[in-house]
């Protein structure tokens, strides 16, 4: 329930976007926040009786957090910005896959920088040589 | 008029049978057939992935591939519901409850070989459904002003976000919310920029690929990292001599089969209602008029082939809405959309006559791509099964290579990829509160036009709201009607909450393994 009060605020944030606009252009979006208002309120009292919604799906929440999973599939992405603006392609796909991959607690080190040495060869073969991407390889910060 | 759709498709074969054409439609049906096995691996995930890689493609090859993947990965995903009672994939979550049984009774062989006929069976049937209607939808289409076409969509969008599964009011909220994304960027007529919060990059607004790969890629991977059950592979040992069904199961696959493919096409025809829906609802039907219901449940052969065959051909008959009117009726729709629009083919019903090689092709390639999977489907069954044994943890690594590297060359611009990471948070974030995240994407998509067209109907009204039900816009008034309806629905729908496939519903969640439902149901 307070979860989805959580998502309410969304609504309302988003609400006051939408208001700052005046007129021409802005009208659309103001009519958009008025709706999404009025929905995020209508969910809010929906979530605050109790008994309805009896088929709500919990499938998405898992028993616990999963802090490790979520840290390093976000950290993958975020790494292969950061190496790839400065390094090139070669250490972004690496980290990208190496990272994220030691996201699953099955994962072993070894098992992790197999799959990425793999990927990351047949990355820049497909990418970079077939498809033509304009990426650099590897390159150092100036 | 049957003449004129003879030779149009005729013509439509031309243009799919050419080599390259022929070819991406190859390697559509292969990757959706591939991912459709796989266990974790969503569809729209996929379809997104490949998006970027079709930019550059003609849009003809660009659309095959695209709508390969998806009809591809529904074979695919049979496999997986019958041999590991793993329902990965939304549709075939009703197969698992007959398939995995008579694969325990060592006839997973035999409800595979009929499924392939069965889904064959659908999909041809949703097919010619599409040649006749979708035409016809066109001729009424095109005479539609502003004013119809923004109700038309209202409506699209209603349905769409209110008919698929969960909560309709959250539905809702993400179709808005799908509509503020698009608002992103330099207005339409004036130019002047909304939502940018200063930033350079998001004047051209936030790109699909962005969005996509965000929701159903990086959001998808949080929610199902560490969540894996692990695959049980004691009964899928299938060779290809135990596909062929005996000339009983043949004829007690018959009816169901034709009973599910005219259920699938009703609902394909409903905007909203995709797949998967569609195999709910077949299932609870053969139930109900089958004479041992009792055995349902436990290896009925009828329970496997009618929601296949449902599935089936709502996957097809769902393009009719897409490529007539250019309302998609759920996020796989609006993906394909997507692409078009990327293409700088404006959707709508000036579709068909203004390119007829997508069109026609599109359907040509349809089963064509089906005969392919026929094929593929067949003799190489073993190779499907030896892939099912890949691990997870191998798949979503490489995955997000994938996501990354396609977002990137997009634009050739790190940035997106900044923005998909963003994005994809907030995704996982909405998944956590329990909202379905589909229905974005089909705001995302409808919202430029949407506000077009409710501009411009403004205009000529000089400003009148009730343009959309006076009597000169009387087909307005009835898509308006309509929407009133479907509200009115959802409300005496939730007051009154029991029904047959809510009861499917239920004994599918109740499956190992089904935290898998990927996000596209």
């Amino acid at each position: 329930m307070m979860l989805l009060g959580l998502g309410t605020i969304v609504e309302g944030s988003t609400y006051r976007l939408g208001n700052l606009r005046q007129m021409g252009p802005g009208y659309f979006p103001v009519m958009l926040g008025v709706a999404m208002t009025i929905v995020g309120v209508l969910i809010a009292i929906s979530a605050m009786q109790p008994s309805t919604d009896p088929e709500h799906d919990e499938d998405a929440i898992p028993d616990a957090p999963e802090w490790r999973g979520w840290i390093c599939i976000v950290a993958g992405p975020v790494l292969f910005i950061v190496l790839g603006a400065y390094f090139g392609l070669l250490p972004a796909t690496f980290a990208c896959v190496f990272v994220s991959a030691l996201g699953d607690r099955t994962m072993t080190l070894k098992q992790a920088t197999l799959l990425a040495s793999g990927i990351t060869i047949s990355g820049v073969i497909i990418f970079v040589y077939l498809l033509g991407v304009a990426f650099p390889i590897l390159r150092w910060p100036s | 008029m049957i003449e004129t759709a003879l030779r149009d498709l005729g013509y439509g074969f031309g243009v799919a049978l050419e080599p390259h054409n022929l070819w991406f439609c190859f390697v559509g049906v292969f990757v959706g057939n591939v991912v459709g096995v796989l266990p974790g691996m969503g569809v729209l995930a996929t379809m997104s992935i490949l998006l970027p890689l079709t930019f550059g493609m003609h849009p003809v090859a660009a659309i095959l591939m695209l709508a390969g993947v998806f009809y591809g990965s529904q074979y695919g995903g049979a496999i997986c519901s019958i041999l590991l009672n793993l329902p990965c994939h939304p549709p075939h979550a009703v197969t698992c409850l007959d398939g995995f049984p008579m694969t325990k009774q060592g006839r997973g062989g035999v409800a595979l070989g009929v499924t392939v006929l069965a889904s064959f069976l659908g999909a041809s049937f949703g097919i010619t459904e599409m040649i006749f209607l979708a035409p016809l939808l066109v001729e009424v289409a095109l005479k539609f002003g502003p004013a119809e076409v923004c109700s038309l969509m209202l409506l699209g969008l209603l349905a769409g976000s209110t008919l698929a599964r969960g909560s309709p009011l959250k539905g809702v909220a993400m179709t808005l919310l799908g509509l503020t994304f698009s608002i992103v960027g330099a207005d339409i007529e004036t130019g002047a920029p909304r939502f940018t919060f200063g930033m350079q990059e998001l004047f051209d607004g936030v790109e699909i690929v962005a969005l996509a790969l965000g929701l159903f890629g990086i959001a998808e991977f949080m929610k199902s990292v560490n969540q894996t059950a692990p695959i049980d592979l004691k009964y899928a040992k299938i060779k290809l001599r135990d596909l062929r069904p005996s000339k009983a199961d043949l004829k007690e696959a018959a009816l169901p089969a034709v009973r599910g493919t005219l259920i699938g096409s009703m609902c394909s025809l409903i905007p909203g209602t995709g797949p998967t829906i569609a195999s709910f609802v077949a299932y609870a039907t053969e139930k109900k008029i089958s004479k041992n219901p009792e055995s349902f449940g436990k290896g009925n052969i009828a329970g496997v082939v009618c929601p296949e065959a449902a599935t089936h051909s709502s996957v097809q008959g769902d393009f009719i809405p897409t490529m007539s009117l250019g309302i998609p009726g759920d996020a796989v729709m609006a993906l394909i959309l997507g692409a078009l629009i990327i293409q700088g083919i404006v959707p709508g019903p000036q579709l068909i006559s203004e390119h007829p090689d997508i069109f026609w092709g599109l359907i040509a390639s349809f089963w064509i791509g089906n005969i392919m999977l026929v094929i593929l489907n067949v003799p190489m069954i073993g190779i499907w099964v030896k892939l099912l044994s890949i691990p997870y943890k191998y798949l979503y690594p490489s995955a997000l290579f994938f996501v990354c590297i396609g977002v990137y060359s997009a634009n050739n611009d790190l940035f997106q990829v900044g923005e998909t990471v963003v994005i994809g948070v907030f995704g996982y974030l909405l998944l956590l509160l329990g909202f379905h995240p589909a229905p974005v994407l089909l705001g995302y998509v409808l919202g430029s036009r949407f506000e077009e067209n409710f501009r411009r109907a403004m205009l000529i009204s000089r400003g009148d709201i009730f343009t959309f039900v006076e009597p000169q816009h009387w087909i307005s008034a009835i898509f308006i009607a309509l929407c009133a309806l479907l509200i009115l629905g959802q409300i005496y729908v939730r007051f009154r909450p029991k029904s047959r496939i809510r009861e499917a519903e239920k004994a599918v969640a109740g499956l190992p393994g089904s935290g898998f439902k990927a996000a596209e149901e």
